[in-house]
């Protein structure tokens, strides 16, 4: 019996008369690392907004941990976007630490004396642990794109959600700087137990650090009305040390793009 | 042969161009004076630099006699007294109508037809009104400066907050921050260098606004005085008070991005924005 930690029943997303995704039905198992790939337009983010609670479904239910999920962000779901998920003014440290000065003090959100002083030592702690230890105090412009990265990890995480959601998080990365990226979250998934749900435009990087794979995109077709059909997820890979080769037919997954990586 | 727009200036270039049209104003200014002086010794409208230098001297450090205060400096205070008065108030309601329309959409749904509506009505058409309603006192001057730029200086900043990315909004929430908190700790601190800006771009409109009040009911202030002197035609008063007014609006500008610059370092790092 697998330990179910999220469970899409049903879900149906719709704009007006545009669908976006149409009866998708999942379940993810607590401890897992989903990669999900998909055509540019498929609705992986329009999923991933699902499930951080940007948005509710237009028809069906999603369960977290066997309860229905608040249709708001909260702090048992982390995310790390492509950009933009640090805060511009706040250092390094203080970005960190904003998580736990929240939960600390509901009025003012800023923690004082030890109380502050624990916030910052477990949050320096974090940073070190994803390698940005030497700019604690630096400001997220004056970091590189990676290292921006890094510290939008380590601030989801102080939080300890039971998920993390990822959407394109190496998508605007070097790809030197993309494989140290992958040995990092490996090891954080690793380390810390984490479920992981990973959009990623790179099939080869879904398949290096996925345990199960997802293709999100349209099962039918209208060629008069393409809006009127959402996408589900058409492709569902459990993955094993050894199979870890994406299979030819996602490769030619329509406007999926040959991996840059590596 | 390089394209115009690929030619920089370097640093001395960039200061001979900048000075030169400045000198040959000046130097416009003395000939065209000198030519009017050599005509008629009595002309009013152009006065020799000389002549204003010691209209500058008499109004800055002799006493008037009638009010037994110095009047350069007596109208300075009370023009600025008036200003930042004005600039404060004005401040102070942006900062937390601006906060609420942008963080909020209930709010945006509900306050901002009224205050676009606001915005449109042309200020100096409501002086009257201030008058009668607030009589002619300091009051009806500052809310004049005050109803002159807070329409524009909420909107700005209602923007600039509502601009604060999705992604941001959506991080601090998922690190359980409230309404409450994301208001105070995510869009306060990065509305300040915005509202800093937006007061920087009102000074001018604010000036405007002082000196237009200040000419229809005072008896003291900058703008009063340059009105009052019109009608014996001193522009050997005049010129130098329009030399003062810019000087100090320059010099609020400048304290204006320095404190930006102080207190928001993060705003004003490499590849901020
Ligand atoms: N608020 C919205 N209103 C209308 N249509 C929307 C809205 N949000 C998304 N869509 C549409 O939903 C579809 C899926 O968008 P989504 O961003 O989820 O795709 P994606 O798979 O993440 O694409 P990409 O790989 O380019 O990021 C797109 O066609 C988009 O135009
Ligand atoms: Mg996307």
């Amino acid at each position: 019996m697998k330990d179910v930690l999220l469970s899409i029943r049903d879900v149906w997303v719709e704009y007006g008369d545009r669908i976006v995704l149409e009866k998708v039905n999942l379940e993810i198992s607590r401890g897992s690392f989903v990669s999900i790939v998909g055509p540019s337009g498929a609705g992986k983010s329009t999923f991933l907004r699902l499930i951080i609670g940007q948005e509710a479904p237009s028809r069906g239910a999603i369960f977290l941990n066997g309860e229905p999920l608040q249709p708001e962000p909260g702090p048992d779901r982390g995310v790390v976007f492509q950009r933009y998920s640090v805060f511009p003014h706040l250092t390094a440290l203080e970005n960190v630490a904003f998580g736990l000065e929240c939960s600390g003090s509901m009025f003012l959100g800023r923690l004082f004396g030890k109380r502050r002083k624990a916030a910052l030592d477990e949050a320096a702690q974090m940073l070190a642990r994803v390698g940005l230890s030497h700019s604690l105090n630096a400001y997220p412009s004056q970091l590189s794109g990676g290292m921006q990265q890094r510290l939008a990890i380590a601030q989801a995480l102080v939080r300890k959600p039971r998920i993390l959601l990822l959407d394109e998080p190496f998508g605007a990365l070097d790809p030197g700087i993309r494989l140290d990226m992958h040995g990092l979250i490996d090891e954080l998934w690793r380390e810390h137990g984490l479920t992981i749900l990973m959009v990623t435009h790179d099939i080869k990087e879904a398949f290096k650090l996925g345990d199960r794979v997802l293709a999100f995109d349209k099962r039918r077709h209208d060629p008069h009305a393409p809006h009127r059909f959402g996408s589900s997820a058409v492709y569902d890979f459990p993955l094993t040390e050894k199979n870890r080769r994406p299979p030819a037919e996602l490769l030619a997954l329509s406007g999926a793009e040959p991996s840059r990586a590596e | 042969m390089r394209r115009l727009v690929n030619i920089r200036p370097g640093r001395g270039g960039k200061v001979f161009l900048g000075a030169a049209p400045l000198a040959l104003v000046a130097i416009g200014y003395v000939v065209a004076s000198a030519a009017r002086q050599a005509e008629n010794p009595a002309d009013k409208l152009l006065p020799p630099i000389e002549a204003m230098w010691s209209a500058w001297i008499r109004m800055s450090l002799e006493v008037d006699p009638v009010t037994g205060s110095i009047p350069l400096w007596a109208d300075t205070v009370a023009s600025l007294h008036r200003l930042i008065l004005g600039l404060g108030i004005s401040t102070g309601v942006t900062l937390a109508f601006g906060l609420v329309l942008g963080l909020l959409p209930v709010a945006r749904a509900t306050l901002g037809p009224l205050v676009a509506a606001i915005a449109v009505i042309p200020p100096i058409a409501v002086l009257p009104v201030l008058f009668i309603a607030l009589g002619l006192g300091e009051t009806a001057k500052v809310a004049l400066i005050v109803i002159g730029i807070t329409p524009f200086m909420v909107r700005d900043l209602a923007s600039q907050v509502g601009a604060i990315p999705e992604e941001q909004m959506v991080k601090a929430q998922t690190l359980g921050a409230s309404t409450w908190q994301i208001a105070l700790r995510l869009a306060l601190p990065q509305a300040m260098p915005k509202l800093l800006k937006g007061l920087r771009l009102s000074l001018g409109p604010a000036w405007v606004f002082l000196i237009a009040g200040e000419a229809i009911a005072s008896d003291v202030g900058l703008g009063y005085r340059i009105f009052l002197v019109r009608r014996y035609l001193a522009m050997d008063v005049i010129l130098p008070y329009v030399a003062w007014i810019s000087l100090l609006a320059v010099l609020m500008g400048l304290l204006l991005s320095w404190i930006s610059r102080k207190f928001f370092p993060w705003d004003h790092t490499r590849g901020a924005e």
